[in-house]
């Protein structure tokens, strides 16, 4: 059960697959401008890991070897098409804003990351599990950063209004930043800090340390 | 697992691979067609309303809808297009696709240089409009309109009272300006500027348009000026230059006219 767990929960704060291992940045720039559409990438990004690694366990065994990340990305891929026809039918306001991202979850480097490290040696069960505590990881990177962008970006929580802004009659001036993408730079690279300076067995390792000049000529 | 690497198994995995694949994802695709279809019917008509200022949280929107007639106009004569012209060109009403048409060239005509001021390229030779008929008489009118901003090209509809001049409504269903800026083209309070505004100067020229800054109210001009977006000087720019356009001579200038001989 304690392997369940570790293989379900680690990927959350210990191994988050974007604050440690730093993937899927992409769309985590692209959709984190409000809540609501963080959350349907969230859910999306998790059925397609926890679904992929879990079809791609059940055949890991017959999978030859020589075409083992084309077998993947079509299991992905079909599973990417299905989830963008349901949100198409089912959410469709928020399909149109997360257009093009959805099916983008293709390229999406958890997916497959997880797909290669985790489903091709695991039976189903725990490929499953996998899948769904790595989409959990993603899930709260994308809250997170949907927090502070929306909040600040829109002054909305969820597209509830928070701070009344300006243009409608408030006191808060939004800030513009936030509502585009580079701003989920510099939260997530916050985020990244504050975890690291809290787990601190995440700092890597300098690669090289800065040390006094030590030759005379050149510190004049 | 050697055997899995022979040329029979992995010819066979990935063919069978591809077979299930491929009924999933079409399984997918045509099982949920219907409600997309319904979905996008649903956001277009929605659209439509909400510049028109139908929209009523009591009635269901198809309901309201019925009282909505679309017609197909040819733009360049000013005309309703007939029946005979519409099946000449292949074309079926109730599937008409503009934004696909202003792509086809057996559809569209390509805007000169000087005439385009709208950024668009190309135009549409059959632009669906839509009608709210009290009665026999016209009500409201509504007309597609889109156009370039700073970085995308902006879909929406202007909805025109029966003196077609009156602005009743304005609104864009689809752009991807800068948000915050140029975004702000969404946020209610700006698009119920557009109300009451007029379109025609007494020269009938279309001057609608926004200027920098506030509108004054007591300049005589003002009803023809629209507050601009603060920072967003190239969306402004755009949003002017499509309401010129369409509102003009090579847009629906000529049928707006023909309308207002018939009235």
């Amino acid at each position: 059960m304690s392997e369940v767990r570790k293989v379900l929960f680690a990927p959350i704060m210990n191994n988050n697959p974007i604050a440690l291992q730093i993937l899927g940045i992409c769309s985590a720039l692209a959709v984190t401008s409000s809540m609501s559409v963080s959350l349907v990438m969230a859910i999306a990004l998790t059925m397609v890991t926890a679904f992929s690694n879990f079809f791609i366990a059940i055949i890991r065994n017959h999978i030859p070897s020589s075409i083992r990340i084309i077998v993947q990305m079509i299991v992905i891929a079909s599973l990417v098409i299905v989830v963008d026809q349901v949100l198409k039918a089912f959410a469709f306001e928020i399909s149109k804003q997360l257009s093009v991202f959805v099916g983008l979850i293709i390229t999406n480097c958890i997916v497959m990351g997880r797909a290669e490290a985790y489903a091709m040696k695991n039976p189903p069960g725990m490929s499953f599990i996998d899948g769904i505590g790595n989409g959990l990881g993603y899930s709260v990177m994308l809250l997170i950063v949907g927090f502070f962008r929306e909040l600040f970006g829109a002054g909305k929580l969820f597209g509830v209004e928070i701070f009344q802004t300006v243009q409608n009659g408030g006191w808060y001036q939004p800030n513009g930043l936030m509502l585009l993408p580079p701003s989920a730079f510099f939260v997530i690279g916050l985020v990244i800090w504050a975890l690291r300076a809290w787990k601190t067995d995440q700092v890597e390792a300098p690669e090289f340390k800065i040390a006094a000049n030590s030759r005379v000529q050149e510190a004049h | 697992m050697s055997s899995n690497d022979s040329i029979k198994k992995t010819v066979v995995v990935a063919l069978s691979l591809c077979l299930v694949c491929s009924v999933f994802v079409a399984a997918a695709a045509v099982g949920l067609k219907p409600i997309q279809k319904a979905n996008k019917d649903l956001d277009r008509k929605q659209n439509i309303l909400s510049a028109a200022d139908m929209l009523d949280p009591s009635k269901s929107v198809d309901e309201i809808f019925e009282s909505i007639e679309m017609r197909l106009v040819n733009v360049s004569t000013g005309q309703f297009a007939t029946e005979e012209e519409l099946s000449e060109a292949g074309i079926n009403p109730a599937t008409y696709e503009q934004n696909v048409a202003a792509k086809d060239p057996a559809l569209s005509i390509a805007l000169a240089a000087e005439d385009d001021i709208a950024s668009i390229k190309r135009r549409a030779k059959y632009s669906a409009i839509y009608i709210v008929k009290s009665g026999d008489s016209i009500e409201r009118i509504i007309l597609p309109v889109k156009g370039y901003g700073l970085w995308s090209t902006m879909y929406g509809f202007m909805a025109l009272k029966n003196d077609f001049n009156t602005v009743i409504g304005f609104g864009f269903y689809d752009q991807g300006e800068t948000p915050g800026l140029g975004g702000e083209v969404d946020n209610p309070n700006w698009k119920a500027l557009w109300k009451g505004k007029t379109v025609y100067n007494e020269s009938g020229e279309a001057v609608l348009g926004l200027i920098k800054g506030s509108v004054d109210s007591s300049d005589p001009q003002a009803t023809h000026k629209i507050d601009g977006l603060s920072g967003a000087t190239l969306t402004s720019n755009g949003v002017t230059n499509l309401v010129h356009y369409w509102l003009g001579e090579q847009g629906f200038g000529p049928f707006l006219s023909n309308l207002k001989g018939e009235g």
